[in-house]
């Protein structure tokens, strides 16, 4: 009997894990799936959390709830992998033997790599959104809050969800409109990098979104560390910004399993080949989802169309074909713009996000680079497909390679 | 695309100024390139450079943190050499294509 290990049962764990059972003989092959956690989070909810707009149980469910049966679920933490002898020490010692392993252990934020982050204002004045302990703490303190500074800042690229951070100073924005107190609330947004988004055509127009509600905008600000008593953000070139609120992303960062196994970069993510998604070290592990190092946003939509080209290539491998499937870093992003709309954003590792419709061309119904109120109902269904079509490997209409049919070209 | 001229030779440049060609860099063209922005380029400025083109010839991709991490300077050390935009600037410097940020 042959064996498939794969680490981490979230989004793209258990989507792969989903997708393996199904086309993989049980008799041949066994699939074993270890996650520390036994709950299932839908981290695309916590952003609505802070606003009263989803609660806890809207984004929690048992991770057996979505685990194929024929999957061998192991619920413990990763000691760490020895890539060498193919095997997976789990904590406490147990040894896991694999022919080959997939690497889907996410990224993880860690706020103690900020100075004074997690300080004496953690969670009573500095709140992340990125956990459900700071989505939680941050709705318990926004309720009372009566105005101030607002800072949005974000400490360091790549992180999780890149537009994230942009939707809750939009939601902000809306919630504390409707609150009658949005002239004693000042907004900012700081980012290290030198816009609000990185792509050309995306920034313009979430740039124009920003300055229409008022939201200012720093850029290239790198955090070096946070003043707690002065209630200052503090750069690395010495400049300064105040804060009643901070919001923060906190550094970003692979497992530290992916550290203790020696298979991380500096930043412990896993050097795959952008294309195949196969690890560069070792032929047989392959790595899906953010816990690899691929130059594309990191989020769930990322990991559901590479699921099928890391299917096809693990297919490839086992029958010892070339890993012809490749990987074009499709992304897809809804984005909350409050007041009841969303625009949406779909791009790859070439083309930058371009204005037109979604998934259908011509029609859409979603349209592309565009605020509308049909974007936003396209987020808030996608709550439901993501509990029962996503997670369970099941197809969605839409191609897992970026099409540039329905989309305009600017140059 | 446009030209310029650096130690004595028409080079191709993009538009913000980063060189087409990271073959055409040499010492000389630094120097006069950093010039331009009124920077001094010292003996630690090079070992930066020399560090940036060593890994971006390895296929690294690089960032702040990375080159903080390097052994040859921190992250303030730097903000101090290259004020105002540090992997930016370096990375022109350098003569290697400026840095993509990941979205």
């Amino acid at each position: 009997m042959k064996r498939i290990v794969i680490l981490g049962a979230g989004t793209a764990g258990t989507m792969i894990a989903n997708k393996l059972r199904k086309s993989l003989d049980k008799e041949e092959w066994k699939i074993t799936i270890a996650d520390s956690d036994k709950l299932h989070y839908y981290q695309p909810g916590f952003l609505f959390i802070p606003f009263g707009i989803y609660n806890r149980e809207d984004v929690i469910k048992p991770k057996s709830d979505f685990m194929p049966a024929g999957v061998d679920v192991i619920y413990s933490a990763i000691d760490k992998v020895d890539a060498g002898k193919n095997i997976v020490i789990l904590e406490g010692g147990k040894i896991l033997n694999y022919d080959y392993l997939i690497i889907a252990t996410g990224t993880k934020t860690y706020p103690e790599e900020t100075p004074g982050l997690t300080d004496k204002l953690w969670y009573k004045e500095i709140f992340d959104f990125y956990t459900i302990e700071g989505a939680t703490a941050l709705r318990n303190f926004i309720k009372g809050w009566e105005g101030g500074k607002l800072v949005m800042a974000i400490t360091e690229i790549p992180f999780k969800c890149p537009v994230a951070p942009l939707e809750f100073v939009f939601l902000a924005d809306d919630y504390f409109t409707k609150k009658g107190i949005r002239d004693k609330v000042d907004i900012t947004y700081v980012t290290p990098m030198s816009g609000a988004f990185t792509k050309p055509v995306a920034t313009k127009m979430l740039s124009e979104l920003m300055e229409e509600k008022n939201i200012k905008v720093v850029p290239d600000f790198y955090i070096e560390k946070i003043d707690n008593d002065s209630k200052k953000l503090i750069s690395y070139d010495e400049k300064e910004i105040p804060f009643d609120l901070l919001t923060v992303v906190p550094v970003n960062m692979g497992d530290k399993m992916i550290e203790r196994s020696g298979l991380g970069d500096d930043m412990n993510f896993v050097p795959v080949n952008k294309e195949t998604l196969q690890s560069e070290q070792y032929e047989n592990i392959f790595v899906l989802g953010d816990a690899s190092n691929i130059p594309t946003s990191k989020a769930g939509s990322v990991a559901h169309f590479a699921a099928e080209t890391l299917y096809e290539n693990l297919m490839n491998a086992i029958e010892g074909r070339p890993l012809l499937a490749k990987f074009d870093g499709h992304a897809n992003c809804y984005i909350e713009t409050g007041g009841g709309k969303g625009a949406l954003i779909d791009f790859n590792y070439e083309t930058e996000p371009l204005p037109g419709t979604f998934p259908l061309p011509g029609i859409g119904p979603f349209g592309l680079l565009k605020n509308t109120k049909i974007n936003h109902y396209g987020k808030i269904m996608f709550r439901w497909i993501y509990w029962h079509i996503l997670l369970k490997g099941k197809e969605l209409p839409v191609e897992p390679l970026m099409t540039m049919a329905g989309k305009k070209k600017i140059i | 695309m446009a030209q310029k001229n650096y130690a004595g030779k028409q080079i191709e440049v993009t538009e913000e100024g980063y060189l087409v060609s990271p073959d055409d860099w040499t010492k000389e063209l630094a120097v006069e390139m950093a010039k331009e922005d009124g920077i001094e380029l010292s003996d630690k400025h090079f070992e930066v450079l020399e560090y940036l083109r060593k890994e971006y010839a390895a296929g690294t991709a690089l960032s702040i943190r990375k080159v903080g991490k390097s052994g040859i300077v921190d992250i303030k050390g730097l903000y101090s050499l290259f004020p105002g935009g540090p992997l930016k600037l370096s990375s022109k410097y350098a003569g290697i294509p400026k840095p993509a940020s990941c979205v």
